[in-house]
């Protein structure tokens, strides 16, 4: 499925006649001589359009790229993203749907590429999707930034010239995920967990297991329970995790199955009795803000959502998707803006004092350990010899205040602390870089 | 103890809620002879009915047990406007062609519906709590049960001997019985067969969108929801031997017994345990569990 705002155009077109036209024929001004036509600079943007990931990650990642798009093209971005679209060049949003597996992506990326001609590709939220597609990125020397995706392998297994990550690995949600729950709870004895049996919950449960264990070495896991990715029923799992008693219960669900497990455990106690920390719960607490017992311990995958800073550059994007959409942004539209302002940062940069049009060789120079500016924070791209970001994180716990959720014990974890240092695999810094608290 | 209790109790919920989600997609192959792909969706529309009615129900302030009824009725709503509407409308023109033209058929049907799903309610999720908070909970020493879990056990055991008294106790029963043994003698002994497999389409769509409406309490309500179940409830009737009524609540039996226990005391092996029963079955038993006798036609 492809859409392209670009259809709305013909009203825009009509409006700017019916307008344009009469101003022009009153002025009765010779026309200035023709300039050199400044080609839009096309972007194929990849995320959720349909399936489970649409609602929760695709379709708000969609919103945050249209609205932020139409204002940098407008020039009405807060600094210091004042200049039109990409150094003064329009940007054209062509939108692929990520749904249908790997092979699909890949092809769709092809098309993208070597049909449609797009000067650069942001995508990906499937950790799936990412692997598959940076390889190809490569061989046709295309400029892709990856703005979702968790999977830490992307370069920690390899080294990509043309592939740019412009928000943390999953390893950081999991270690400050570890580190909260552990000064929460410095007596901390039993944990359990409940992930999704693919690559992403895996991971995470991992990450976590091994920093707590590293922590906390006496402390037992009761169960680690590894469903089916939308299975949806979790009756049998969330007896399991009862019976064990344990103080903790780790989980990186999502989507559907982040709702289905709240909904169900919730009701028979589960979230009272343990400590729920649900590492991408963000998404969850816009519609199941009443479901979500006090002390639920809640993560956005970096300082986004209720968690993002307090800057001009946030107050603009909250106040503008919101005006357009009626909700606040969730992390995935957070992710979405920062990898669009990585790549007007590194653009601008590459484009100098000039007005001129970067090569895409100048662009991927000057992208290299950039740190730009966004809602939420300065983000650096410090790991993958510069192509991997790392940012800030945060945890808290809910608190329903009035009847209205807000988060409390809200702790910020510095990037330095939660990322592995450059050169360093997750699975190794995390073995060595946690000790024993006493 | 309190584990083998506890993988009892889990076991009996969601072997009830496959059965409740599989009868519908075996008894229109156990008739018919049409593996009904688009069975899933009919389950994700049953919820998304479930979802709107329930909502407009609690919108509108009336009585919050009274949504128990609405779920129920959503999916008598979608059994009446989509059963005929599908049988009449497209699978007529399709009878007597093989079954993998059929398979074919109610895929296409299936990828239509979902898109037709998500042009209706789009992508966001639905939810309808009250009816599985309403009941509380029963405390059995550390664990707690939903009730709800009973409404939906309930629901299947009386599915299950409404079927049978149904199909063995009624005359309606016995034409059945005559077309699924041979449609066409059925019909030269002057049987509307038509008109029977109206009602059992009818009938199948009704039962996969209650199994929709009963799960909506206990999910949001997503597209892609039906996906997962018609791959579940397909593993189910092919343990039982496809068209089996026996067959149905016997696979659902084994696959909820075997996923409980594998989640209590080995859940890595989850994933695989339901396929590895599926595996072991059909190795021994190609035709699964519970072969349907045929007449041998000359």
């Amino acid at each position: 499925m492809k859409i392209r705002p670009g259809s709305r155009l013909p009203t825009a077109a009509l409006a700017a006649l019916l307008v344009g036209a009469p101003a022009a024929a009153a002025a009765q001004a010779p026309a200035p001589p023709p300039a050199a036509e400044v080609k839009p600079f096309k972007l194929g943007v990849v995320t959720f359009l349909s399936g489970a990931a649409a609602g929760p990650f695709g379709v708000p990642a969609r919103n945050g790229a249209e609205v932020l798009v139409e204002a940098l093209n407008g020039g009405r971005v807060p600094a210091p993203y004042a200049k039109k679209g990409l150094g003064g060049r329009a940007i054209e949003l062509v939108f692929i749907d990520e749904a249908g597996g790997t092979t699909k992506q890949v092809s769709e990326f092809r098309d993208l590429v070597q049909r449609q001609n797009v000067d650069a590709v942001i995508g990906y939220i499937s950790s799936g999707d990412c692997l598959a597609v940076a390889p190809v990125a490569e061989e046709l020397k295309k400029l892709t930034i990856l703005f979702d995706c968790g999977t830490p392998r992307i370069f920690e297994d390899a080294s990509y010239k043309y592939v740019f990550r412009t928000s943390a690995h999953a390893a950081m949600d999991n270690v400050a995920a570890a580190l909260y729950v552990t000064e929460m709870k410095p007596k901390l004895k039993k944990v359990a967990g409940i992930n999704q049996n693919y690559a992403w919950g895996q991971d995470s449960w991992n990450d976590f297991e091994a920093t707590v264990k590293a922590l906390k070495p006496d402390v037992q896991v009761t169960t680690s329970q590894m469903p089916k990715l939308g299975a949806g029923q979790y009756g049998a799992e969330v007896s399991a995790l009862m019976a064990g008693s344990p103080e903790v219960i780790h989980s990186s669900f999502w989507g559907g199955d982040l709702d289905a497990f709240v909904l169900q455990a919730g009701p028979r106690g589960l979230l009272k009795k343990s400590t729920a920390v649900l590492t991408c719960g963000e998404t969850a607490t816009h519609k199941l803000a009443g479901q979500l017992p006090d002390g639920t311990v809640i993560g956005a995958r970096g300082p986004h959502g209720v968690y993002a800073p307090e800057n001009e550059l946030n107050k603009w994007f909250r106040g503008v998707y919101q005006d357009r959409n009626g909700l606040f942004p969730n992390y995935p539209a957070y992710h979405m803006a920062q990898a669009i302002l990585g790549l007007k940062s590194a653009y601008e940069k590459a484009q100098g004092t000039g007005d001129a049009a970067p090569t895409q060789d100048a662009v991927i120079a000057s992208f290299e350990g950039i740190a730009f500016e966004t809602p939420s924070g300065t983000i650096a791209l410090k790991l993958g010899k510069g192509h991997q970001a790392v940012e800030e994180t945060v945890y808290g716990v809910t608190k329903t205040v009035g009847g209205k959720l807000t988060f409390a014990g809200v702790k910020r974890y510095p990037a330095d602390k939660v990322n592995p240092p450059e050169g360093v695999k997750s699975a190794d810094w995390i073995k060595t870089a946690f000790k024993p608290a006493r | 103890m309190g584990d083998l209790l506890a993988v009892a109790i889990d076991a009996v919920i969601y072997s009830s809620w496959l059965f409740v989600v599989a009868t519908g997609l075996t008894i229109i192959y156990g008739v018919m002879r049409i593996l009904n792909m688009a069975h899933g969706s009919l389950y994700a529309l049953g919820a998304y009915a479930a979802a709107s009615l329930a909502g407009a129900w609690s919108a509108a302030g009336w009585p919050a047990a009274g949504t128990y009824a609405v779920l129920v009725a959503a999916a008598l709503l979608v059994g009446v406007v989509m059963g005929p509407l599908v049988e009449r409308g497209i699978l007529r023109f399709t009878y007597g062609r093989d079954e993998v033209v059929m398979v074919l058929v109610t895929y296409a049907l299936f990828l239509i519906l979902e898109d037709a799903i998500k042009l209706a309610w789009g992508v966001e999720s639905y939810f309808v709590t009250e009816p599985y908070q309403l009941l509380g909970t029963l405390d059995l020493g550390p664990l707690s049960y939903p009730l709800y879990s009973g409404v939906i056990v309930l629901a299947a055991v009386a599915t299950g001997v409404g079927l049978r008294w149904g199909i063995y106790g009624t005359s309606w029963g016995k034409l059945l019985i005559a077309v699924i043994h041979d449609r066409e003698m059925a019909a030269a002994m002057g049987i509307n067969v038509g008109r029977v497999f109206l009602v059992t389409f009818t009938l199948g769509t009704t039962l996969g969108a209650l199994g929709g409406a009963l799960t909506a309490p206990t999910v949001s309500v997503v597209p892609g929801m039906g996906v997962e179940v018609i791959v579940l409830a397909f593993a189910v009737i092919v343990i039982g031997g496809l068209g089996s009524m026996p067959g149905a609540a016997l696979g659902a039996i084994i696959v909820g017994l075997v996923r409980s226990a594998a989640v209590h005391f080995l859940p890595q092996v989850e994933l695989f345990s339901i396929y590895m029963v599926m595996a072991l079955v059909l190795a021994f038993r190609p035709r699964g569990l519970f072969v349907a006798v045929e007449a041998r036609k000359i």
